[in-house]
C-alpha cells in the first residue's frame, strides 16, 4: 500500500514538474543509445572469421561419370576414314553396354602467395590410374602475365583446355579425334598475357615435350611441340557475350605410327617423320536474357581446324609385310563441327551438333602405290537433351549419326550421368 | 582502302584503349558498385560484374570478366562464397597479382557485418548453402554501414593521397545513411511482425532488421526452382499460419509467386533486392526507399 502510495506520488510530482519533461528525454535518449548499441551488436561481427576463397582447403572434387552405349556397328572396326590416328588414341564412341567412364579425382588449391596447383587423376574402368592434368601456374606476376608448367590441357581452341565433363556431349568432336586422339594434353610450360584493355584479349605460348598425338614421344633435349594462341571476346549489351580465338600448334612427329589397309588389302603398320602444323579457327556466342542463364540460355559454338603435314611416311615400318619403303609424305586436311545449346526452362537443355571432315589432298609420293587415298569426308551428326537438377549433377541422353567410316553409318545412343562432390565446380566460359 | 585501314585501326584502338586514371574498382554486385561510387566520387572508375537481373550465384567467368580483373586496383564483392562459382577463376585467370585474396585490393563485404543463417549442417543434400552462413547481407542497410567503414579505411590504404577525400565522403556518407536509416525505420514501424513467405531464402537480414517473419519459402531447398508439390506444401502451411505477402527479386522468375498469390489471395511484393533492381532504386538510398515503399503498398 505505501509503495503504492509512493509510486503514484513520484509519477505525479515528475509529471508536474519541468524536471519531469527532462527525465523523460532523459530516458528517451538512454533508451536510444541502448537500442543503437543492441543494433550494432545484432550486425557486427563478434570476432572476425578469416574467410578464404574456399571453406575446403586444399579443393577436392570428384567427378563421377558412367554410360550406357547403344551401337549399331562393333566399336571394334571404328576408323576415321582418312584420318589415321596412333592405336592408343581415345576414339570412337567406346564400349557396347553398360561402362564407367572416367572418373576424375581433382585437388587444387593456393600453394603459396605465389602459386596455384593442382593434380587431376583419371581413374580409368580398367582399373588405372592416369595424370590428366598435374600443373602449378603462377598467380602473383604482375602486369597481365601467368605461367602455368607441368601437364595441362593446351589453350588451344576452345574445347581443348576444358574437361570432358563439362563438354555439352558425351564425346569429343570428330575433327578433334581425328587431330588430337580427342584433346591435346601435354606437358611443358605456357604463357600468357592479359591485355590492360576493357576488351579481352589474351595472347600465349606453350613449349611442351610434345609427346602426345599429333606428336611423338622422342629422346631430344629442347621442346618437341609449340603452341600460339589469341583470344578475344566481351559482352555485346547484358544479353550477349562471346570469345572467338585462333590457335597454331606445331609438332615434330618422330615415328608415330598409324595402321591402315593397304592397297592390298593388308593391314599395315606404317610411320610417319615430319612436322604436323594445325591452324586453329574458334567462337562462342551465348545469350542469356539480361545475362542471366539461369531460366533460358543459349550457346553457339564451332571450331574450325586445318592440319598441313609433311616429312616421311616409312610404308610397313615393322617389316611385317616385308615391303618397308620410306617416300615423301605431303597432307593438307580439314575439319568442323557446328553446336548450339538452349537451355528452355531451368536443368533442362537440347542440344544439336553437326560436324564434318575435309579428306583433303594426300600425297604418299613414292608410297602412293601401296596407300590408299580416301575421297571420303567423314560426317556426324548429334542431339542430346540434359537434365541438370542441380549444378552438381547432370543426365544426359544423346543420339548419333555417326558417318565416321564410309563403310558403315553407325546409329549411336548414349545415356550418360555426370556428377560432382567435393569443392564447387568453376563456372568456366 | 587507305581510309578503311584508317577506320580500322581507329576501332582497334578505340575498343583496346586504356582509359584514363582513377582508383579502379570491380564490384561483384550492384550495391557495391554504388557504394564504392558513394565513397568514391569522381576519384574512382566503378566497373559493376552484375546486374540486378542476374542471380550472383550464377555468372561465368566471362571474358568481359577477365578483362576488367585485370585493370582493377580493388575487388569489392561480398564473399560468404556466393560468387564461389566465378570468382576465384576470374581473379586467378587476371594476371592481376593486386586482387587476389589476402592483398589489400581483394575486399570481401561478408567479412565485416554478422552472418546470419550460418549452417550447423553443411552436406549439399540441403540445397546450395553457403558455410559462411546467408551471403544476402545488403538487405539490412545496417550492414551497409559496417561495410562502409570498413570499405573506405581499405580505399584509402591503396590510394593514400586520395585518403582525405574518401574520409570526407565517407562521413557525409555515413551522416546521411544513418538518418535516413532512422527514418525507413520509422516508415516500416507497420512493418513489424508481418508474416510473409519468400521466393528464395535471401531476405533473412531485411526480415531481422524490420522484425518481418518468414513462415516459409517457395523454393523447396535453397537454390532449388519451386515444384508443384512444394507449391501445395505451402498452400497447406499457409492455411495454419497465414502470411500477409509473398516476396520475390526483380531477378527470380514470378511464376511460381504468382501461382500462389492467386490461390491464398494474398499481394506480391517483387523487391529490387539490389540497385538496379527497379527503376526507383537508381541508388542504394533509392534501393531502400523503394524496398519499404513497396513492402508497405503490399501491406495495404
Amino acid at each position: 500500500m505505501v509503495r503504492r502510495i509512493s509510486i503514484v506520488a513520484i509519477t505525479t510530482a515528475l509529471a508536474a514538474t519541468p524536471m519531469g519533461a527532462y527525465a523523460t528525454d532523459d530516458a528517451d535518449q538512454r533508451l536510444q543509445d541502448i537500442e543503437q548499441r543492441l543494433d550494432r551488436l545484432e550486425t557486427t561481427p563478434t570476432i572476425a572469421p578469416s574467410e578464404s576463397m574456399s571453406s575446403f582447403n586444399p579443393a577436392v572434387s570428384l567427378i563421377l561419370e558412367g554410360i550406357y552405349t547403344n551401337l549399331s556397328q562393333d566399336p571394334e572396326g571404328f576408323e576415321i576414314s582418312g584420318f589415321p590416328v596412333p592405336e592408343d588414341s581415345e576414339v570412337g564412341p567406346g564400349k557396347r553396354g553398360f561402362s564407367l567412364a572416367e572418373s576424375e579425382f581433382g585437388i587444387y588449391a593456393n600453394i603459396d602467395p605465389y602459386f596455384y596447383g593442382g593434380m587431376n587423376l583419371a581413374l580409368t574402368p580398367e582399373n588405372e590410374a592416369e595424370v590428366e592434368e598435374a600443373f602449378i601456374q603462377t598467380i602473383a606476376l604482375p602486369k597481365g602475365f601467368a605461367i602455368k608448367a607441368g601437364r595441362f590441357f593446351s589453350a588451344i581452341g576452345y574445347l581443348n583446355a576444358q574437361h570432358s565433363h563439362v563438354w555439352d556431349f558425351v564425346d569429343a568432336p570428330l575433327v578433334y579425334q581425328a587431330m588430337f586422339g580427342s584433346q591435346y594434353d601435354d606437358d611443358g610450360v605456357q604463357l600468357k598475357w592479359l591485355a590492360p584493355t576493357d576488351s579481352f584479349l589474351e595472347i600465349g605460348g606453350e613449349l611442351g615435350r610434345g609427346a602426345a598425338f599429333p606428336g611423338s614421344d622422342r629422346d631430344k633435349n629442347g621442346a618437341g611441340a609449340g603452341t600460339l594462341f589469341a583470344h578475344v571476346g566481351g559482352d555485346i549489351g547484358f544479353s550477349n557475350s562471346w570469345r572467338a580465338g585462333l590457335s597454331f600448334i606445331k609438332t615434330s612427329p618422330q615415328d608415330r605410327e598409324f595402321t591402315i589397309v593397304d592397297l592390298a588389302d593388308n593391314e599395315a603398320v606404317n610411320s610417319f617423320s615430319g612436322h604436323s602444323r594445325l591452324y586453329i579457327i574458334d567462337g562462342v556466342w551465348k545469350y542469356a536474357p539480361n545475362g542471366n542463364p539461369y531460366y533460358t540460355n543459349l550457346k553457339l559454338q564451332m571450331e574450325y581446324l586445318r592440319r598441313h603435314e609433311d616429312g616421311d611416311v616409312t610404308y610397313d615400318s615393322d617389316g611385317a609385310l616385308g615391303l618397308t619403303n620410306t617416300a615423301s609424305y605431303d597432307a593438307k586436311q580439314s575439319g568442323w563441327y557446328l553446336q548450339g545449346v538452349y537451355q528452355f526452362m531451368p536443368y533442362w537443355r537440347i542440344g544439336l551438333r553437326t560436324e564434318r571432315l575435309n579428306h583433303g589432298t594426300v600425297d604418299y609420293g613414292a608410297n602412293n602405290a601401296n596407300l590408299p587415298i580416301s575421297d571420303y569426308n567423314p560426317k556426324r551428326n548429334s542431339v542430346m537433351v540434359d537434365y541438370s537438377p542441380s549444378e552438381f549433377s547432370r543426365i544426359r541422353l544423346q543420339f548419333a549419326r555417326d558417318k565416321a567410316r564410309e563403310s558403315a553409318t553407325d546409329k549411336e545412343i548414349f545415356v550418360q550421368y555426370l556428377m560432382s562432390l567435393g569443392a564447387h565446380g568453376a563456372h568456366q566460359y | 582502302m587507305k581510309r578503311l585501314f584508317i577506320t580500322l585501326s581507329v576501332m582497334v584502338t578505340l575498343a583496346f584503349s586504356v582509359p584514363a586514371s582513377a582508383l579502379n574498382i570491380f564490384a561483384c554486385e550492384p550495391e557495391w558498385g554504388a557504394l564504392s561510387q558513394e565513397l568514391g566520387g569522381d576519384r574512382v572508375s566503378v566497373y559493376t560484374a552484375t546486374n540486378a537481373f542476374q542471380d550472383p550465384h550464377h555468372i561465368q567467368a566471362r571474358p568481359s570478366l577477365l578483362a576488367r580483373a585485370r585493370r582493377a586496383d580493388l575487388v569489392v564483392c561480398t564473399g560468404s562464397e556466393l560468387e564461389i562459382g566465378w570468382l576465384p577463376v576470374v581473379l586467378r585467370q587476371s594476371g592481376n597479382d593486386r586482387i587476389q585474396p589476402g592483398k589489400p585490393g581483394y575486399f570481401e563485404a561478408a567479412t565485416y557485418v554478422k552472418k546470419l543463417e550460418v549452417p550447423a549442417r553443411l552436406d549439399r543434400s540441403e540445397g546450395d548453402i553457403h558455410p559462411g552462413g546467408n551471403p544476402h547481407i545488403q538487405t539490412d542497410p545496417r550492414n551497409i554501414s559496417h561495410v562502409a567503414e570498413a570499405l573506405v579505411q581499405r580505399m584509402a590504404e591503396i590510394e593514400p593521397q586520395n585518403a582525405s577525400i574518401f574520409q570526407t565522403r565517407y562521413q557525409d556518407f555515413s551522416q546521411h545513411w544513418e538518418a535516413a536509416i532512422k527514418h525507413w525505420e520509422m516508415e516500416a514501424s507497420p512493418l513489424k511482425g508481418v508474416a510473409v513467405v519468400s521466393h528464395h531464402k535471401n531476405w533473412i537480414y531485411l526480415y531481422t532488421w524490420l522484425g518481418m517473419h518468414e513462415v516459409t519459402e517457395l523454393e523447396p531447398k535453397p537454390g532449388v526452382e519451386p515444384t508443384a508439390a512444394h507449391l501445395e506444401e505451402v498452400l497447406t502451411q499457409l492455411k495454419l499460419e497465414p502470411a500477409r505477402m509473398i516476396i520475390r527479386a526483380a531477378y527470380q522468375n514470378d511464376r511460381a509467386s504468382k501461382w500462389l498469390a492467386d490461390r491464398v489471395k494474398i499481394p506480391v511484393a517483387t523487391l529490387p533486392f539490389t540497385v538496379g533492381g527497379t527503376d526507383k532504386a537508381k541508388d542504394l538510398f533509392g534501393l531502400y526507399d523503394d524496398t519499404i515503399q513497396r513492402l508497405l503498398e503490399a501491406l495495404r
